[in-house]
């Protein structure tokens, strides 16, 4: 079961705090949308996530924890 | 304890401008949000999270204002007129607008801590009625307000005013602009 | 004559038409045609023990899971699994989805046209299967002869009191991301017809909250032939691992382009003989449709058509698309106007496909009409940055269309890259991509 963060590309429109809020796993892409890594979140980001997901004026940040796509 | 005298008058005149500009700094840095304003010193993370610390910081201010008033004995404005408008005799008018204007203020900073639980939508309707709450806040502070006459504060309500009128038609302008669907 | 089809499995290796059976011809668009052909609708009636009733209908959910049915509609998901995982709640829904978005595919018009009946069978047996009270039948809002077809047939299975659960038309815009799985159930909620962001999944909450079959109509018409004939029989057609038939639409430089049936496991080439031939030498097969893969003729000649076989030679099956490509066209030049109708068809709620899809669309544009040196790499920058970041399959697809193309074209990507356009620029069209203008 493997943690990590995930963007709802919906909800999302690009404001880009997340991306100042954890750069180790999100960076911008060239149209000011969020690359978020499909890596696991390892527990040293976890705090540092979780303020970047309660922050997201949209709310479209989340963390997933379904069984590895 | 009889509380009345000028201190408890002074408390509530200071919590209330204090609270008044907090909001408007609030106020301001909400619409920032909006329109994705950065700099190099201003992290879009910074805007947004003062946008939020000092909206409670203002309601802090705010329940201290409003529970100065209301153990003030000098003048009988009862809790039940910090809820519902136009119920006190005092000031009917001005006073109502306070009422109304901490009524909205509640709503926002209830659907914002708990904006996870509920339907996205109602959070979106709530948090656009915040741009009648500032003006009507400044209505009641510069209605009421014994200071209104005195220089400075009116000097500080009309450059609330201005910052808040200014972000918002930058605001408008870019929910108005054709292109872009994504922006809400 | 009810048993024809079984019969034949029996006699010899002629096993086809199963799905296609008497449709050739007059069609069997009416209800006497189709049970004359097939005999009546195999439902079998309920009785007063309801845990009875659910237990015979999970026997058929084992029928289905024995035969190795997989969807059609494009994914191939094993369809004895998903029935049950919808059975497993209460209250399901079943939603058949007849909107072909593929503009290459044609293959579940001609079933809804001409064998109607069939996939009405295959709904009211699943809805049996899942126990669901409800189903609707999804095709395009835009399709009113068809959608008349379909209500005259409704109409008479109602009249005879054929079918338990009342089956309601809905009507799809004609966008490809409208008959997307998620914006099917949005529409039949009263919503736009836009993907949607899962969770939870549909078989979850669906339609009304309720878990939610949703199953391409060619599958469901698999079914109704399974119920009536077995497992057994389904799995005489095709590969032990890739078992029955399935429908194939054909398209490009071939004699006799359209809709055929083909047991599961026929190599490509042997598929494009049943359809007259390659009129001209080709270089490419293009397998999957819009959102498929180009393969290069000589890899894609012996490919086994199973959903592996395919995926092992490097391209996908999909809803059963195949398009011949002339050696004569220019593969680049199909690829970079199949994108850019793709990026004209995003749903629009997506950031990196309303801006990232136009921009791969571009990029193709320049290299098959202009060329540039850098124009290659810059597309294989724009994938990563395209793909798996929407809400729903569409901008996978393009990239996936636009990855195949840049290897399946390599020689002339690098051609281009340093020359410009190729002759067969000026081939015309091979893919029929609705509202295509001709001039760039």
């Amino acid at each position: 079961m493997t943690r990590r963060l995930l963007v709802n590309p919906i909800l999302c429109t690009g404001h880009g705090v997340c991306a100042e809020l954890v750069p180790e796993l999100i960076e911008m892409d060239p149209w000011g949308y969020p690359l978020v890594s499909r890596a696991e979140l390892p527990a040293e980001l976890a705090a540092h996530a979780r303020r970047a997901i309660t922050s997201c004026p949209e709310l479209a940040l989340l963390i997933d924890d379904r069984p590895g796509r | 304890m009889s509380l009345g005298g000028p201190g408890l008058w002074y408390a509530t005149r200071a919590a209330g401008i204090v609270s008044l500009l907090l909001l408007t700094a609030s106020t301001t840095l909400g619409v920032l949000t909006a329109s994705r304003a950065s700099g190099p010193r201003w992290p879009r993370f910074l805007v947004i999270g003062l946008h939020r610390n000092l909206a409670l910081l203002a309601m802090a201010f705010l329940l201290l204002h409003v529970t100065t008033t209301v153990i003030d004995t000098y003048t009988s404005i009862g809790i039940q007129d910090a809820v519902v408008p136009f119920l006190s005799g005092y000031h009917r008018l001005w006073l109502g607008l306070g009422a109304i204007a901490s009524d909205l203020f509640v709503a926002l900073t209830v659907t914002s801590l708990l904006r996870q639980r509920i339907r996205p939508g109602l959070w979106r309707t709530v948090h656009w009625a915040g741009y009648l709450c500032w003006p009507v806040a400044l209505a009641h502070g510069l209605g009421i307000g014994t200071d209104a006459g005195t220089t400075w504060v009116f000097d500080l309500t009309v450059g609330c005013g201005g910052a808040v009128v200014v972000a918002a038609i930058v605001r408008l302008s870019l929910a108005l602009r054709p292109a872009g669907r994504v922006l809400r | 004559m009810t048993l024809a089809i079984s019969e034949a499995a029996g006699a010899g290796r002629q096993v086809l038409p199963r799905l296609l059976a008497g449709v050739t011809g007059g069609g069997r668009a009416g209800l006497l045609e189709h049970e004359d052909l097939l005999g009546p609708l195999p439902l079998p009636a309920s009785t007063a023990s309801k845990r009875a009733d659910r237990a015979r209908a999970a026997r058929l959910i084992d029928v289905v899971e024995r035969s190795g049915l997989t969807g059609r509609g494009g994914a191939g998901f094993p369809t004895g699994r998903k029935l049950r995982s919808v059975a497993a709640g209460r209250g399901a829904v079943v939603v058949a989805n007849g909107a072909e978005g593929e503009p290459a595919s044609a293959k579940d018009r001609l079933l809804l046209t001409r064998a109607p009946h069939l996939v009405l069978d295959g709904i009211s047996l699943a809805a049996y299967a899942v126990g669901a009270d409800r189903a609707y039948l999804a095709v395009h809002e835009t399709s009113s002869r068809l959608a008349a077809g379909l209500e005259g047939a409704v109409a008479a299975r109602q009249a005879a009191g054929i079918d338990p659960v009342p089956v309601t038309l809905v009507g799809i815009p004609d966008r490809y991301v409208a008959s997307e799985q998620s914006a099917i159930v949005q529409v039949i909620n009263g919503g736009p017809a836009l993907p949607t962001f899962a969770p939870p999944r549909t078989h979850e909450k669906g339609v009304d909250g309720r878990p939610t079959l949703v199953n391409n109509v060619e599958t469901l018409a698999h079914l109704a032939l399974i119920a009536r004939f077995g497992d057994g029989w389904f799995r005489s057609a095709g590969t032990p691992a890739a078992p029955g038939t399935m429908l194939v639409t054909i398209s490009g430089a071939v004699a006799r382009p359209g809709v055929y049936e083909i047991e599961l496991g026929t190599p490509l080439g042997t598929v494009l003989m049943q359809a007259g031939g390659p009129t001209e030498p080709l270089q490419a097969i293009l397998t999957g449709g819009f959102f498929g893969t180009w393969l290069p003729v000589e890899t894609a000649w012996h490919l086994p058509l199973t959903l592996r076989g395919v995926r092992a030679g490097g391209g996908t099956l999909g809803a059963g698309i195949i398009v011949a490509l002339s050696a004569a066209a220019c593969g680049l030049a199909e690829t970079a106007r199949v994108v850019r109708y793709l990026a004209h068809e995003t749903a629009g709620q997506c950031g990196p496909c309303i801006f990232g899809l136009p921009a791969l669309a571009e990029v193709l544009a320049g290299l098959a009409y202009g060329g540039g040196r850098q124009l290659p790499e810059r597309i294989r920058e724009l994938i990563p940055l395209v793909e798996g970041r929407g809400a729903c399959r569409h901008p996978d697809g393009a990239t996936q269309l636009a990855r195949s193309a840049l290897r399946a074209f390599a020689p002339d990507a690098r051609w281009h890259a340093e020359r410009g356009p190729c002759g067969g620029v000026r081939y015309g069209p091979v893919l029929s991509v609705p509202g295509d203008l001709e001039a760039w």
